[in-house]
């Protein structure tokens, strides 16, 4: 592993009598994205925070691109940018002054400033819209230019709450890919998400979130194996149809209040062909059939059986 | 680039944004002009011939506009701070704070940016109101000198109020209870000297309306813009101003720099 572009030890935050992080360690390589995987409320946003000088811990040590986050605060802002989970665009503005604005502040030359605006709105699509005013903007848009004015300094990490909640599957696609590029121009990205399929489509490496504490730390694939897999949820009209069934297909859980069984598969088309001929074989009726694929849930309940886990490391 | 130049680059940087902020949505400043207009068109033109024979001698409507102005002038410089506390609130509640937070910026800048566009913004109101008294009776007889005292103590006096109403906006959690906070500023002017003479009330107002700090403030502008006696009233407006100044910009700092989210 080469240097370290963020780590943590021990890092906790509390408001009030509610205890949001209970003591994270985490470190995240040079050129590489980490995701922070959570349900809302774990505490994802409040680690952004902290991490990005917003907030101060309470306690515990974290160093963002060899800075103290407590001592040197503006040394880690020279070197951070961040795009917030609420939009952190100037809606009086249009959006070529808002990032005018940010290379002001940036401290870049006049003629520097506006060379980066208009390359960065022409990388974001935002050409046509760079004179109107943000209020104007659809969610995608406002995204985008969130996000290139974050860039408008070139930042060597780059934090990126929920990025794409919200939006649409098209907008968030795009969004993806400006992400790719970043890494690929050697930017390292700490990006939180409650989308299982996303850190797994983008990070290198994945964190668990739950309650204030990491229950779990990994490739995609060492938290993937530890994932149960998916199942086929068949519902029957009768109890005599159910026990048919449940009695034809070994290794199903039968639920007989609600009528249903589940039955795990991989969920592919074949399965689910095979699985309904068996059932016509033996003349069983089914009434409907939903393919669950595992998602967050099913990572969370796998590794929180109990309600307050204990952290587990794959490597 | 030092600290310093830093600090004025960034301040700068936030000025105009905030003067953007003002030219495209000029409804705030609008209502700024518009509600001392209005009380001067009701004192001089409702009240003021009552008022005026109050004010003893041969004196009228026309002497009364001449008296009260001071009195609309500081008005409008309290009216200008509710303005500034609700663009203070309301930003606080916008996304683009945070993200300032999180960049190597002068703090200060984003307060400094509203504190001069705010400044900006109630000295042109102000000059509006002279204008727009002066069409209707008030009579000034003073000197280029005396005019650039009354200015300079107008501008003093709405530093000082600025601050107190950014660090308003900043202690206040919603918009609603930043608009109200400083309100009780607008009744200042009538509880001190600025629509009548102060010995004319019961001693206990007049007590508190001698001793706060807008009516050595109207007394000195009324003084230097009419030629009243000023006395001593020019040293305590002066004091007033600056104690209020750093009373409220060292506030509104702490306000600003504790933790956003809590």
């Amino acid at each position: 592993m080469t240097q370290a572009a963020i780590k943590t030890t021990g890092l906790r935050k509390s408001f009030g009598s509610n205890q949001v992080l209970k003591g994270i360690d985490l470190e995240v390589a040079e050129g590489t994205i980490f995701a922070l995987l959570g349900p809302n409320g774990a505490g994802k946003t409040t680690m952004v925070h902290i991490l990005s000088t917003l907030i101060r811990a309470d306690a515990g040590l974290g160093t963002v691109a060899g800075h103290d986050l407590a001592k040197e605060p503006d040394a880690v802002r020279d070197a951070i940018g961040v795009t917030g989970q609420f939009s952190a665009v100037d809606n009086f503005l249009n959006g070529e002054e808002n990032l005018m604005l940010m290379a002001d502040l940036r401290h870049l030359s006049k003629a520097n400033g506006r060379k980066r605006t208009a390359e960065l709105l022409s990388r974001f699509d935002l050409v046509e819209a760079a004179r109107k005013p943000v209020a104007t903007y659809s969610g995608g848009m406002r995204r985008r230019l969130d996000l290139a004015m974050t860039l408008v300094s070139s930042p060597r990490i780059i934090f990126l709450d929920e990025p794409t909640t919200g939006l649409d599957p098209r907008s968030r696609r795009t969004m993806w890919q400006i992400i790719r590029e970043l890494v690929a121009d050697g930017v390292t990205i700490f990006l939180t998400t409650q989308y299982l399929e996303e850190a797994d489509e983008l990070a290198d490496r994945i964190a668990l979130l739950d309650h204030g504490r990491l229950i779990a730390e990994g490739t995609p694939a060492e938290l993937k194996r530890m994932i149960p897999g998916g199942h086929i949820s068949l519902e029957f009209a009768s109890v005599e149809q159910l026990q048919a069934a449940s009695a034809m297909l070994g290794g199903s859980q039968k639920d007989t209040d609600a009528l249903t069984l589940q039955v795990p598969s991989d969920g592919g088309v074949g399965s689910i062909r095979d699985l309904l001929d068996r059932l016509d074989r033996g003349r069983v009726d089914v009434s409907s059939l939903t393919v669950h694929t595992p998602d967050l849930d099913d990572v969370f309940l796998a590794l929180t059986g109990q309600p307050d886990g204990e952290r587990a490391t794959v490597s | 680039m030092s600290t310093l130049s830093y600090a004025v680059r960034d301040s700068t940087t936030m000025l105009r944004r905030n003067l953007k902020h003002i030219l495209r949505y000029p409804v705030m400043p609008l209502m700024l002009i518009g509600i001392p207009v209005i009380f001067l068109l009701l004192f001089v033109y409702v009240l003021g011939g009552t008022l005026g024979a109050g004010l003893g001698g041969a004196s009228g409507r026309a002497e009364y506009a001449s008296y009260v102005t001071p009195g609309i002038l500081l008005i409008t410089v309290a009216g200008a701070a509710q303005g500034t506390a609700i663009s203070v609130a309301m930003d606080m509640a916008e996304g683009i704070i945070a993200r300032f937070r999180t960049m190597a910026i002068f703090r200060p800048s984003v307060l400094t940016g509203h504190v001069i566009g705010s400044f900006i913004q109630t000295m042109a109101g102000l000059a509006i109101i002279v204008g727009v008294a002066m069409l209707i009776g008030f009579r000034p007889n003073a000197t280029a000198i005396e005019w650039l005292a009354a200015a300079g103590m107008l501008a003093m006096i709405s530093f000082a109020v600025i601050w107190f109403s950014v660090a308003c906006g900043l202690v206040t959690k919603s918009v609603e209870a930043a608009s109200n906070l400083p309100m009780p500023l607008i009744l200042l002017p009538f509880l001190g000297s600025g629509f009548v003479p102060t010995d004319s009330m019961p001693s206990g107002v007049a007590a508190f309306a001698d001793y706060q700090p807008f009516t050595p403030v109207m007394e000195t502008v009324r003084g230097l813009l009419l030629g009243t006696g000023i006395g001593h009233n020019a040293w305590l407006a002066v004091a007033w101003s600056v104690g209020i100044t750093v009373v409220c910009y060292l506030w509104a700092k702490k306000l600003y720099n504790r933790d956003p989210i809590r």
